[in-house]
């Protein structure tokens, strides 16, 4: 039982890193019907550039953090107002392959960077390796601080997201624009410079999920590829769902650490696949997700 | 500039439209026949991965390009095909039965995984075939009597009728035609009802079904080619390799594929040709440039795919037509010379039709 | 005394809460012309849906030619001989004017995709057999001149007829036509009630047409319904249905209303 709750745990923590980044394609995907395929390259770039505040400015973990933040708030600005404003009306394919474009571009740019390159970089973070016992030491639960520290900020970070939509003046015309771009745009929102702060946001959100992972998974030019893993948790919640991003997530997080104990070698790399096809087979909308059928 | 006069319904429905295309293509098949006396054995090697990539492409571009779905596994069919391929060799089946069950197998695969295709679009769509291309990938590391897993394979050399080819040259010769022949059956196709039913499905579900056609048939058809060109490409890739491995089939390379698609141009034959050549001549002219380059550059691994990158965004964003669109473009400068327009082709600006109904 | 051709019985469709047609019935003779009137949201769109297949109704049933045929999935309807037009134009909008009509032949296929394949002598033949056909559509509605034009850049008006030239490739016995003058001017909209007469003289073709513009409505109809939230309100000529008390209540609200 114990060590059920110990797996349920660490795979809580995870799943809030899977449910950071399909919270970030959720947004974009409600604010402009496009996914965007970079998710996880934004995230490993938001890991890089947490990392050269702290080593290379010396800066502490929590400025470094939010510092991180907000570079990463202004690469997906700039991103949106340099490749996809001019693609605002096209197909949602084109745009996909844009952001796999900008994926593939961003995994071999930085190998390319100086001091971040192809190694495998540990992020000093102040909590490294330290340990909390709930329940008597040595006999009762152990959760690692990285863990706590990732649950932890994502509750902040989600309950921050939720005031902000719910009663900013902002967030209120993000959420009309998600809905229905073409009378935001009538009701006198801009659209476009709406589009780009949701960007801005994502990456932002998906910068926090990077340096969060960090710590247990170092910063390295492949650590995108987690954010695949975040598209079962985005498909399993309904995608376009806020709260479903969060449950999907910790489904898939606990389903494949769960996964890596009780079932054979290799079924935990890809539980998450097999959950959501699962999914699409049983619920297509997921389990928080609207109903899809065209209109004539 | 050409006009053409038709005058029997036969010439709507042949597959050359006019005599210069004979000649144009007639010519090209010439050069392709001569390539091996004209071409050092390296550059006759890349001309034939051109072929092998064009076959997988051929078979993406059917499914992507002309009936709307999009697939982030392909890579997993070509494995397929290429694991089936390496093990029906060793167990010592002649080539002529072993592609066939190569192709079979990969597009039974197909239809496997065309099956959420039935009840899924769009974004849904990618993710189910992404999710199956890592389930196919991690099933080719545990299926380890038949693929040996992490280790690799190494794939006997190829025997047809008594005749070698593992030379250069005859395999080259062998892909050639097997691409030709799968050109052929794609231009074939969409020039008949099938096609015609897959370009339906990915211009308007809807009005495709009240024209009587049966949406799961055909989609299932779709995903069965599709997979089985991708099967006939990963055959032939494991006898130019020689060596298998999981890796060689994973997410970057269903990736890669759709990338080369797109750049060739989406919706047209001539791009699953042009969108290989160009990928790898310009991964050769990167070799070559690596020389020249200073080596904090040039030695970079990540040059290559900061340049791919690169090229897919702006061609996504300038020509998203692709190749074949610049090359009609180029042709129709030529052909109304001095009369070509700047607007002639221009993208018109529309806010997206939404799919969601609220 | 004829059977009809297609029979509405006791038809209701509810989407959550909304009951879009509730419990209409109507009979379309062979060989007229059948409108159906209402304001927006009166369920004749839905009603089109739930002929074609593409709704299921929750209660009540369709019949074409005797067979019960609201429980088939849409393309089967479809080859039974009920084609169709829609309101915004659903045509294949990246392939040329007469490959959107080649479509329409889909149904009378009898080649399998295999031999699609290899183009093999009996496709080449029925190739340019659905061509002839096809042709003769053409001339029917005049499209020669866009033969060979993408559907993505021709005029409104034009697509709305290649919209209704795909329909007629399909030789139904039974048109549905959805707004067929909707974005027209007086015009095009003249020249499309030619065309429906034609279709129902020339080519012995039953339509059922949903139409707001009342002046193409009397020329054309030989029995109008009028329909409102859900529920009919009156079935008769153009002229009966237009002088009933009901519809002119539908459509310009009560007298009492008219107060204020």
């Amino acid at each position: 039982m114990l060590q059920f709750l110990q797996l349920v745990v660490s795979g809580a923590a995870i799943g809030c890193i899977y449910a950071l980044i399909a919270l970030g394609f959720v947004l974009i995907y409600k604010a402009t019907e496009t996914v965007n395929f970079a998710q996880g390259d934004l995230m490993m770039v938001g890991g890089f550039v947490g990392l050269s505040f702290m080593s290379l400015l010396g800066l502490p973990f929590w400025i470094a953090f939010m510092l991180a933040i907000v570079a990463m708030a202004g690469l997906g600005m700039a991103t949106e107002r340099i490749v996809l404003r001019p693609l605002l009306g096209q197909p949602a394919f084109t745009v996909v392959m844009v952001t796999i474009g900008l994926g593939y571009l961003a995994r071999g740019l930085v190998t390319m960077i100086p001091y971040w390159g192809t190694e495998t970089h540990t992020l000093p973070v102040p909590y490294k390796d330290e340990v909390i016992w709930l329940g008597g030491e040595g006999t009762g639960l152990v959760i690692s601080v990285e863990h706590l520290v990732i649950i932890v900020v994502t509750v902040l970070l989600v309950t921050s997201l939720y005031a902000f939509f719910r009663f900013t003046r902002l967030g209120i015309a993000m959420q009309a624009t998600s809905q229905n771009q073409l009378a935001a745009f009538y009701m006198g929102i801009p659209v476009r410079r709406i589009n780009m702060m949701i960007w801005g946001l994502s990456a932002a959100i998906c910068g926090a999920a990077g340096l969060l992972l960090a710590p247990i998974t170092f910063v390295h030019a492949n650590m995108g590829f987690v954010g695949l893993k975040a598209f079962p948790a985005a498909v399993v919640g309904g995608f376009g769902s806020i709260p479903g991003a969060l449950v999907g997530g910790l489904i898939i997080g606990i389903v494949e650490s769960l996964a890596g104990f009780y079932l054979p070698e290799g079924i935990k790399d890809i539980a998450a696949y097999i959950v959501v096809l699962l999914m699409l087979v049983l619920k297509p909308n997921g389990l928080f997700g609207d109903n899809t059928t065209k209109k004539v | 500039m050409r006009f053409l006069f038709k005058t029997s319904y036969a010439q709507d429905i042949a597959l050359f439209r006019h005599s210069g295309q004979r000649f144009w293509y007639g010519a090209l098949a010439l050069a392709l026949c001569a390539a091996p006396w004209l071409l050092p054995d390296y550059f006759l090697s890349q001309l034939t991965f051109i072929g092998i990539y064009s076959i997988a492409c051929l078979g993406l571009m059917l499914l992507a390009g002309f009936t709307g779905q999009v697939s982030l596994g392909h890579a997993a069919f070509l494995a397929m095909g290429a694991y089936t391929e390496a093990w029906l060799q060793s167990k010592g089946w002649p080539f002529a039965l072993s592609l066939p069950a190569a192709a079979l197998v990969a597009g039974v695969s197909g239809v496997v995984v065309g099956l959420p295709a039935l009840r899924v679009k769009g974004m849904y769509l990618a993710i189910a075939t992404l999710a199956f291309g890592f389930i196919l990938e991690e099933g080719v590391v545990r299926a380890e009597g038949i693929t040996g897993g992490n280790t690799g394979l190494t794939v006997a050399a190829l025997r047809i009728f008594g005749i070698d080819f593992d030379n250069g040259r005859n395999f080259y010769y062998l892909v050639v035609a097997i691409a030709s022949l799968c050109v052929i059956g794609v231009l074939n196709l969409l020039r008949s009802p099938t096609g015609r039913a897959f370009v339906a499905i990915r211009d308007s579900e809807v009005s495709a079904q009240s024209m009587g056609i049966h949406l799961a048939r055909y989609k299932t058809i779709a995903f069965a080619l599709s997979a089985a060109l991708a099967g006939i490409a990963g055959a032939l890739y494991a006898h130019k390799i020689r060596f298998l491995s999981p890796e060689q089939f994973g997410f970057l390379q269903s990736v890669e594929l759709l990338m080369m698609v797109v750049i060739g141009g989406l919706g047209s034959v001539h791009g699953a040709i042009f969108g290989p050549a160009f990928w790898i001549v310009v991964q050769q002219m990167i070799v070559l440039a690596k020389d020249y380059l200073p080596p904090v550059i040039g030695q970079q691994t990540g040059l290559q795919p900061t340049i791919f990158g690169l090229i897919l965004v702006g061609f996504v964003m300038f020509e998203p037509m692709g190749l074949y669109g610049r090359w009609l473009k180029v042709r129709i400068f030529f052909e109304l010379f001095p009369f070509y327009r700047k607007g002639m082709f221009k993208r018109q600006k529309s806010y997206m039709k939404s799919e969601r109904v609220r | 005394m004829t059977a009809a051709l297609l029979e509405a019985r006791h038809l209701s469709v509810q989407f959550g809460g909304l009951k879009a047609v509730n419990d209409v019935s109507f009979e379309v003779w062979p060989n007229e012309i059948f409108s159906l009137i209402g304001p927006n949201g009166a369920g004749k769109t839905t009603i089109f849906n739930l002929i074609s297949g593409l709704y299921r109704p929750t209660s009540g049933e369709v019949a074409f030619a005797g067979e019960v045929i609201s429980r088939m999935p849409p393309h089967v309807i479809a080859r039974l001989g009920i084609a169709r037009t829609f309101q915004n134009i659903e045509l294949f909008e990246h392939a040329t004017v007469l490959q959107n009509l080649l479509v329409g032949r889909h149904c009378h296929r009898h080649t399998a995709w295999w031999q699609d394949l290899f183009f093999t002598g009996s496709v080449r033949r029925a190739e340019v057999e659905f061509r002839h056909q096809v042709e003769e559509v053409i001339d029917f509605l005049g499209l020669q001149h866009y033969r060979d034009s993408l559907v993505a850049g021709l005029p409104y008006g034009v697509r709305k007829v290649v919209e209704l030239a795909r329909a007629l490739s399909m030789r139904p016995r039974m048109l549905l036509l959805d707004e067929p003058s909707s974005g027209l001017n007086t015009e095009e909209t003249d020249d499309i009630g030619f065309r429906i007469a034609d279709i129902k003289h020339d080519l012995g073709i039953t339509v059922i047409m949903v139409e707001h513009d009342m002046g193409l409505v009397s020329r054309v109809s030989d029995r109008v319904l009028a329909l409102n939230l859900g529920q009919e309100l009156a079935l008769g000529t153009a002229e009966e249905v237009q002088a009933h008390p009901g519809v002119i209540e539908a459509y310009l609200g009560t007298a009492e209303l008219d107060d204020v």
